[in-house]
C-alpha cells in the first residue's frame, strides 16, 4: 500500500469510527469513556513520537499532563484567564520546562533516561500536591466549563465531539511528522545514533525536541482535560498515571501512530469492561502486559499487520 | 591542494596510545587508503577524523579549517561523510529511507513546515525520494527500494551504508572496511561503486583488509602499526617497504 493512501485511509477511518460510535451509545456514560479515551490517546500519539519513534523512554509524562490540566486551573481561576489562552500559556511553559530539563537529560540513555523522566514526574507531583495554597493541595481544585467565543463546552456529548475532532487532528499532525524530514531524523536516532551524526542529524537538538513535542501534546490534554472533568487532584500527575500511558504506548504498538491509539482505548475500555470482576481488574491488567511482552512484543497493532500480510501471500 | 591534512595526531585510551603523533595528508580527488593489521588504530584514526572521538592532542584540517573536537554531524555539513565497520543502519526504517535521511542536510528540516505538511516539503521530499532511489541504483540497490532495512542481507547493507553516506552529498568519503564479510564476488561489485564513486570527483579514505583491492584502486596508501605511521606512497613503494612486508603483508609470507 502507498504511504499516502494508508495516511488519509487511515485517518478517514478514524474519523468514521469517532462519527458513528455514539450510534451504540446508550448513554451519556458511552460518551463520557469515550471523551477519556480519546484523550488518552491523543497524550499516547505524542508519547509515541518519543517512545516509539525516536527510542526514548519517559516515565514522567503524566507530570506535564498534571502542570497543563493545573497551568489552566490556576491562569482561570485565580488570573481569570480565558480558557483558550491559559490552555496555550500552560502548554508554552511546559514546553519551556520539557527544553529545560530535556537539554541535560536526554544525554542519558536508557534506565538512566527513565530514571532521570521518572524523577522530573515525581517531583511535579510532589509539588501540585504540596503548594495547597495555589494547587489546593491533595483536596485537588475546580475549574469552570472551557469558554471560547461566548460558546462554552459543556456536557459529555458536546465534550465527545471535541475530542474526536482533537484526535484527528493530533493523529494528523503526528502522521505529518513522522514521513518528513524532521520525522525521519527522530527514528535515525532510534536506528543508530551515530549512523545519524555522520549525515548530519544533531542528534542531541531532535531528541529534544520530540520530547518538547509529547509535553506540550500532554500537556494540552491535561487542560482539556481539567476542564472537561471540572475537577483535578494531583493524581492526575502520578508516577502510576505515566506508567499507564507508557503502558497503552507499548500494548497499541511502538512505532505505530495508529497502534498507540488503539492501546490507548483499549486500556481506558479495560476497567469499565472489567467492573464486573473489579477485585482481579491490576491482575488482569498485569496480565495482560506480561502476554503483550512476550508474545507480541511490537505491539498489538504492528503484530496483527504482520500477520495479515503473512496470510496475504507474503505481501 | 590537500583536502585533509593530519597534524600529529594522538588518541590515548588510559595510558594506551591507540594513535601516536601521526601526520599525513590526503589530497582531493584521490583514493586514500589506510591499511595496518587488526589494532593498528585505523578505526581510531576514522573515529578522530570524523569527530566520534575528540584528538589528545594533535589537530584535523578540513580544506584547511581545524576541524577537531567539532561533532561529526556539523563535520556532514562542511562535506565530511563515513560508513562503519560494524554497521550503523537504521534497521527500524526502509532501505530508501535510509538514504533519505543521508539527504537530511539538504532538506527543509524546519518543524513547523513538517508538522502541517506544508506543499514546499512534501514537493522537495519527493524529489529526495528519487535522487536517493537513484543512489540506490547507483551501488547497485534498486531492487531493495522499499524493502525493510531489517530484512536485507548483509553485502547489500554494506552498500546501502555507502549510499547514505553518498546521499549527504560529501567531498571526502571514508569507507571503513566496506569488503569486510563479503564474498568475492561482493568484494567485486564494492570495488566497482568505490571506483565509481572517486570517478564522481568525490575524496575517498578507504581502510580495508582486502590487499587485493587496496592495492588494485588505491591512488596512496598509508600503513599503521600500533598507531604510528610504518609507511607511506604509491602502492608499489608501500608493497616494496620491508617494514611493511614484516609486519603486515608478512603474514601471508
Amino acid at each position: 500500500m502507498n504511504i499516502y493512501t494508508a495516511r488519509t485511509g487511515g485517518l478517514a477511518i478514524l474519523a468514521t469510527i469517532i462519527a458513528v460510535a455514539p450510534l451504540g451509545f446508550s448513554n451519556t456514560y458511552f460518551y463520557d469513556v469515550g471523551v477519556n479515551a480519546m484523550f488518552n490517546a491523543i497524550v499516547c500519539v505524542g508519547l509515541n513520537l518519543l517512545i516509539g519513534y525516536a527510542g526514548q523512554i519517559s516515565l514522567g509524562h503524566a507530570g506535564f499532563f498534571a502542570l497543563g490540566a493545573y497551568g489552566s486551573g490556576i491562569l482561570t481561576t485565580v488570573y481569570g484567564f480565558p480558557p483558550i489562552g491559559a490552555l496555550v500559556l500552560s502548554a508554552a511553559v511546559v514546553g519551556l520546562l520539557a527544553f529545560a530539563v530535556g537539554r541535560p537529560i536526554l544525554k542519558l540513555k536508557g534506565h538512566y533516561l527513565a530514571m532521570a523522566t521518572l524523577g522530573i514526574g515525581i517531583i511535579i507531583h510532589i509539588v501540585l500536591k504540596t503548594e495547597a495554597k495555589i494547587t489546593g493541595g491533595p483536596d485537588g481544585m475546580s475549574l469552570d466549563n472551557f469558554k471560547m467565543l461566548g460558546f462554552a463546552i459543556k456536557g459529555d456529548v458536546m465534550w465527545y465531539w471535541v475530542a474526536g475532532i482533537a484526535l484527528v487532528g493530533s493523529v494528523w499532525l503526528a502522521l505529518n511528522l513522522i514521513d518528513s524530514p524532521v520525522g525521519r531524523a527522530l527514528r535515525a536516532v532510534h536506528g543508530s545514533e551515530v549512523g545519524a551524526e555522520v549525515v548530519g542529524v544533531d542528534t542531541s537538538r531532535y531528541k529534544v525536541l520530540v520530547f518538547v513535542v509529547s509535553a506540550v501534546f500532554a500537556s494540552v490534554v491535561g487542560s482539556l482535560f481539567a476542564h472537561k472533568n471540572g475537577f483535578i487532584t494531583p493524581d492526575i500527575g502520578s508516577f502510576f498515571h505515566s506508567v499507564e500511558l507508557v503502558t497503552m504506548v507499548v500494548l497499541g504498538g511502538m512505532a505505530s501512530t495508529f497502534g498507540a491509539l488503539i492501546g490507548a482505548v483499549i486500556l481506558t475500555l479495560l476497567p469499565q469492561v472489567l467492573a464486573a470482576v473489579e477485585q482481579y481488574e491490576a491482575m488482569i491488567l498485569g496480565a495482560i502486559m506480561m502476554g503483550t511482552m512476550i508474545f507480541m512484543p511490537k505491539g498489538l497493532l504492528p503484530s496483527l499487520v504482520a500477520v495479515l500480510r503473512r496470510r496475504g501471500g507474503g505481501r | 591542494m590537500s583536502l585533509l591534512k593530519v597534524e600529529r595526531l594522538s588518541k590515548e585510551f588510559g595510558g594506551i596510545h591507540a594513535i601516536e603523533d601521526l601526520t599525513f595528508s590526503v589530497e582531493a580527488g584521490d583514493i586514500h587508503s589506510i591499511i595496518g593489521p587488526n589494532g593498528a588504530g585505523k578505526t581510531t584514526l576514522f573515529n578522530l577524523i570524523t569527530g566520534v572521538y575528540t584528538p589528545s592532542s594533535g589537530r584535523v584540517l578540513f580544506q584547511d579549517r581545524v576541524v577537531s573536537g567539532m561533532k561529526p554531524y556539523e563535520l556532514a555539513a562542511l562535506g565530511m561523510s563515513r560508513t562503519f565497520q560494524n554497521l550503523q543502519i537504521f534497521f527500524n526504517m526502509k532501505a530508501i529511507e535510509n538514504v533519505m535521511v543521508g539527504h537530511h542536510l539538504h532538506l527543509d528540516r524546519r518543524f513547523l513546515p513538517s508538522l502541517l505538511r506544508l506543499p514546499t516539503v512534501t514537493r522537495r521530499d519527493r524529489e529526495c525520494r528519487d535522487y536517493c532511489a537513484g543512489l540506490l541504483e547507483f551501488v547497485g540497490l534498486a531492487k531493495y527500494l522499499d524493502a525493510d532495512a531489517g530484512s536485507m542481507p548483509y553485502g547489500a547493507l554494506k552498500r546501502l551504508e555507502i549510499a547514505r553516506a553518498l546521499a549527504a552529498q560529501p567531498k571526502m568519503l571514508l569507507l571503513d572496511e566496506p569488503a569486510a564479510g563479503l564474498n568475492a564476488t561482493e568484494s567485486r561489485e564494492i570495488d566497482e561503486v568505490i571506483k565509481r564513486v572517486a570517478s564522481s570527483g568525490v575524496t575517498v579514505v578507504l581502510v580495508e583488509h582486502d590487499m587485493k583491492m587496496v592495492m588494485g584502486i588505491s591512488d596512496h596508501i598509508l600503513a599503521l602499526d600500533y598507531g604510528r605511521k610504518l609507511a607511506e606512497g604509491t602502492p608499489a613503494e608501500v608493497r616494496a617497504n620491508p617494514e611493511v612486508v614484516s609486519a603486515y603483508l608478512g603474514a601471508h609470507g
